[in-house]
């Protein structure tokens, strides 16, 4: 097993230079720094100056690069080009924002999907089983902006017809509240749910597929065989097997996440790393994508690996290649 | 034995045989044999929920693409007398009007026009360039193999709808083809995959050995051999394209940054009418609806199209 | 007369598909005796599965339903127990090991952890410790080499034959009195088969369980088993002893049987398969399953109306054919035919 975690860590690094290539040399791609600066009105030409000799924009591009990841590395992805603020402090704030979101939600979706799925397998065809599948094809065929919006308004049209403030629907919090904690989950109630809904309606349609197959298969068979209760041959033999299939699928999403909730933080305003890329991408704050970009990359590969290495503990079969 | 006994016996053999043959009776030993295709399509039309899914899309799809036929007012002419009306059948606003008048029934057709328009280019073209890359990848395997998964990998490892909004951002959007190319783009990574898989795996079956034996070439195993086994999950995996790529289309274009006036689009829909939800709520409601509808319909069609296509699936 | 151990009585099931309904299991009936090994033998889709999984309440129940019949285990009834009666049978006293080895094990779970569960199922009070040493024993028995060591591997670590070694182990770790094997050789090398066959004769000295062998192998057959019963179109049609099978078959489909097998002895011109394909278990062939292959049944409408019974001739060798007395008789004018050896009125 430790090799097998050795192995895989050593294979991400050359993974990790090169998304930082692609990131970098991709924007340089899709955009010019230089000419985007001169976009900008009431630019003063020293400042314009100021920003090329910060971010070398006058070096070759290959040079450019090494500064960048220097920077990255070393000085927590530097200033932004134009304010000329640190990245890292505003992007970490953004990021511990964001994980409160998704680790809630990704776990509610996860316990919830496993629950429906494994029900939905063993009841196959049951009143049960039909509803659940049409929840989640709903749940796939949603756009989340206009769920979360429905949401919104539902919440808005209760308060305004009764007086009563279920959930907040913008912001992180209000300041001065009387009780900080709740006022902090009403206000995370709502986002929570968006995400949460369309994770469990995927999650589950695996979980069911993955439970379904393992059911039928041959082992199970001899469990049963074997004198074993329904429970333990369901539980034991069968969830073991059927929970391989979701947990990884659950481990490289959340990897995805970190960056991924970007219309949902956008409708309720919530401050995390979602708004800070929106923020950064109308105003034209090109190394503070980068950043962004890196950050997720990281979180991407982060999670694959940590996906493989749960992947290789679940199934014994996979250790040995 | 002599000539005449071996020849006596082989008459008898042969009687025997002859005779054995002559008592085999049709009853009881019908075999019905269908073709694979035929197999497919009874099974498909068997799955009521994808036959009421695929009837339902043909309506929209044909009211879409006849909009300027169909669509009983223009898409962006304001009637101002007429507005801020709630669903009525009066004057044919049965999806209400907006602000300034335009009727919403006719903006949502015109607006599921141009998602279709972008779903179907996405579909088909990040499917092509994810079939080419994945087909090369599983078949000739190796050192090219990895190469190119090591590519699609990278594709994944950045964040989806970000680099959709960078791209859009910077190189400007707003022209639906536009759009839809950026989307294939990102698209395609989810298809080679499923083609590298499934080549990779019929590869290594029997009937292509036989194939390689009689001495045919690369190519005339790729496409006569293994790429007709592998076209039921083709094109189960494009038909959800076309629903993701409908509902990211939206996502886009609700944030401002897929397509854009003037061309019609139902994210912007929903994002015009998102203020006064509370108000004027048909303004964002019916687009989402929409939405929702043709995206319910692709996916049942697609679960319908898979087990109609799944060989293995058979009752034990 | 010694009673049965195991007696299966007039068993129907049923499965519906959206074909229609398949009757995979028409009214079949035998029994196996203590000490004993019953071959059932038969091609695919002849029913010999699914009575000894449906017997031991295996069969998904839908789309499958035992439409009526009784399996007789120890005086009552096992059909149609409560499943917390019959997870008491299973392993204990009925054990069952499968046809293909890799799918039959639990891919995430040691192959000891495996064994040592069947240990632990039916006695409660085992400590873990006292279910390992045991397991490494039944390893031992079976001979997988380094037991020990091969307790904590996982089944993909085995090599096939060690694999159904294992099962071998797991079915027998309760000493049941009854053990059905169903295809065990079938995925295995050849000479694999040879040493697991071996094993089962191993395993049966040492519990003194009657054994259930199913296949369609008739070598296998010939050598395990004391008794037959040869099944086709979910019916038994004949039943004997090893003798009375091979060398005076009493059915027609036996006899084809029989007359296919290539022989080393002897001089053979042509292989002489049954003609036609196994019956439709669905629209079935009116009047007897067979006659639409059988040379015998030729102008004959008694086969083709009437279904026959399994009846015993003068010989206790039962046989479900109209014209079982015939049978010998064309025997002999087949193996004139083909040149096969038949001496005094018997297949040599």
């Amino acid at each position: 097993m430790g090799t097998f975690i050795a192995r895989r860590m050593l294979y991400s690094i050359p993974v990790l230079v090169a998304a930082s290539m692609l990131v970098f040399f991709g924007m340089s791609l899709v955009t010019d720094p230089l000419s985007q600066l001169r976009l900008i009105p009431n630019m003063s030409q020293e400042t314009l100056q100021n920003i090329i000799d910060r971010k070398h924009l006058d070096d070759p591009i290959i040079i450019q690069y090494g500064f960048w990841v220097r920077d990255m590395i070393f000085d927590g992805f530097g200033n932004s080009a134009i304010g000329d603020n640190p990245i890292w402090p505003d992007l970490k704030r953004a990021i511990g924002n964001t994980l409160q979101l998704v680790l809630i939600s990704e776990a509610i979706a996860v316990v919830l999907a496993v629950i429906l799925g494994v029900l939905s397998a063993k009841k196959q065809y049951s009143f049960f089983d039909y509803t659940t599948t049409t929840i989640s094809f709903f749940g796939f065929s949603v756009p989340i902006f206009w769920f979360a919006l429905i949401l919104q308004a539902l919440v808005t049209t209760f308060f305004l017809k009764t007086g009563i403030r279920l959930f907040y629907t913008f912001g992180q919090s209000n300041l001065g509240a009387a009780n900080p904690f709740l006022d902090r989950i009403q206000h995370m109630a709502l986002p929570i749910i968006t995400l949460a809904y369309v994770n469990v309606a995927t999650y589950s349609r695996y979980q069911r597929a993955s439970m379904l197959e393992v059911l039928h298969s041959d082992y199970i068979r001899t469990a049963r065989a074997k004198g074993l209760s329904e429970r333990t041959v369901t539980m034991k033999h069968g969830l073991r097997n059927a929970l391989i299939p979701i947990v990884t699928v659950a481990a490289l999403n959340f990897g995805g996440v970190l960056g991924g909730a970007v219309i949902t933080e956008t409708i309720f305003a919530w401050p995390g790393m979602g708004k800070f890329f929106i923020d950064s991408l109308i105003r034209g704050e090109i190394y503070t994508l980068m950043a962004w970009l890196m950050v997720t990359a990281i979180a991407v590969i982060a999670m694959n690996l940590i996906a493989d290495i749960i992947y290789g503990w679940l199934d014994p079969r996979i250790r040995y290649d | 034995m002599t000539d005449q006994q071996v020849r006596i016996d082989e008459a008898l053999e042969i009687e025997a045989t002859r005779a054995s043959l002559d008592s085999v009776h049709l009853e009881g030993l019908e075999i019905q044999s269908l073709t694979q295709w035929q197999l497919a399509k009874r099974k498909f039309l068997q799955h009521r929920l994808a036959m009421t899914a695929l009837i339902v899309l043909t309506i929209i799809f044909l009211a879409a693409l006849f909009a300027d036929w169909v669509a009983p007012y223009p898409f962006d002419v304001p009637n101002v007398p007429d507005r801020s009306l709630p669903p009525t059948l009066e004057g044919f606003h049965i999806f209400g009007t907006d602000k300034i008048g335009r009727d919403y029934f006719s903006r949502t057709l015109y607006g599921t026009r141009t998602s279709m328009y972008v779903a179907f280019i996405v579909a088909s073209v990040s499917t092509l360039l994810g079939v080419v890359v994945g087909g090369i990848a599983g078949y000739y395997g190796g050192k090219l193999d990895n190469l190119l998964m090591r590519l699609t990998d990278l594709f994944l490892t950045l964040p989806f709808l970000a680099i959709l909004l960078v791209l859009s951002s910077f190189l400007g959007a707003g022209n639906p083809v536009r759009v839809a190319f950026i989307l294939a783009f990102l698209f395609w990574t989810t298809t080679a995959r499923i083609v590298r898989g499934e080549f990779l795996g019929l590869r290594e079956k029997e009937f292509v050995e036989a194939a390689k034996v009689l001495g045919a070439s690369d190519n005339r195993i790729i496409f006569r051999h293994i790429l007709p086994n592998t076209v039921g999950p083709i094109i189960v995996n494009a038909t959800l394209t076309v629903a993701t790529a409908i509902l990211v289309e939206a996502a886009l274009s609700f944030l401002g940054f897929g397509i854009q006036p003037p061309f019609p689009a139902l994210g912007k829909l929903i994002s015009d009418g998102q203020d006064s939800l509370t108000t004027q709520w048909w303004l964002a409601t019916f687009p989402g609806l929409t939405i929702i509808l043709i995206a319910l319909c692709i996916n049942f069609i697609g679960d319908g199209l898979r087990d109609a296509l799944d060989p293995r699936q058979r009752v034990k | 007369m010694t009673e049965p151990v195991l007696a299966i009585r007039d068993l129907v099931v049923e499965f519906d598909t959206p074909d229609g309904v398949v009757h995979a299991v028409d009214g079949v009936s035998y029994e196996i005796y203590p000490g004993e090994t019953l071959g059932v033998v038969g091609e695919s889709g002849s029913g010999k599965s699914v009575t000894v999984l449906s017997a031991l309440g295996l069969i998904q129940m839908p789309p499958g339903r035992i439409v009526r019949g009784e399996v007789i285990y120890q005086g009552r009834d096992i059909i149609g127990l409560p499943l917390d009666e019959l997870r008491k049978i299973r392993n204990k006293e009925i054990a069952m090991i499968f046809q293909d080895p890799m799918t039959s094990l639990n891919p995430v779970f040691t192959v000891g952890n495996q064994i040592a569960e069947a240990l632990t199922a039916h006695n409660e009070k085992m400590s873990k410790d006292a279910a390992r040493a045991e397991t490494i024993g039944l390893l031992e028995m079976v001979g997988v080499p380094n037991p020990d060591r091969r307790f904590d591997q996982y089944p993909h670590e085995y090599s096939g034959g060690m694999r159904q070694r294992a099962m071998i182990a797991m079915a027998m770790a309760n000493k049941p009195s009854v053990l059905i094997a169903d295809e065990p050789t079938t995925a295995l090398d050849v000479t694999i088969q040879a040493q697991v066959l071996e094993v089962m004769k191993v395993a049966q000295e040492e519990t003194g369980a009657a054994t259930i062998i199913i296949t369609h192998d008739l070598g296998v057959v010939a050598e395990m088993a004391d008794r037959i019963a040869v099944m086709y179109g979910g019916k038994v049609v004949e039943t004997g002893t090893v003798e009375q099978i091979y060398h005076t078959p009493r059915h027609p489909y036996t006899l084809g049987l029989m007359m296919s097998l290539p022989r080393i002895t002897g001089e053979m011109k042509r292989l002489l398969p049954i003609p036609g394909n196994p019956p439709s278990l669905i629209n079935r062939p009116p009047g007897c399953s067979f006659h639409p292959r059988c040379r015998m049944s030729e102008g004959r409408e008694l086969c083709r109306t009437v279904v026959p019974d399994l009846i015993s001739g003068a010989e206790d060798h039962p046989s479900a054919c109209h014209f079982r007395e015939e049978v010998a008789d064309e025997l002999l004018r087949e193996a004139a035919a083909t040149g096969i050896a038949a001496h005094g009125g018997s297949l040599g």
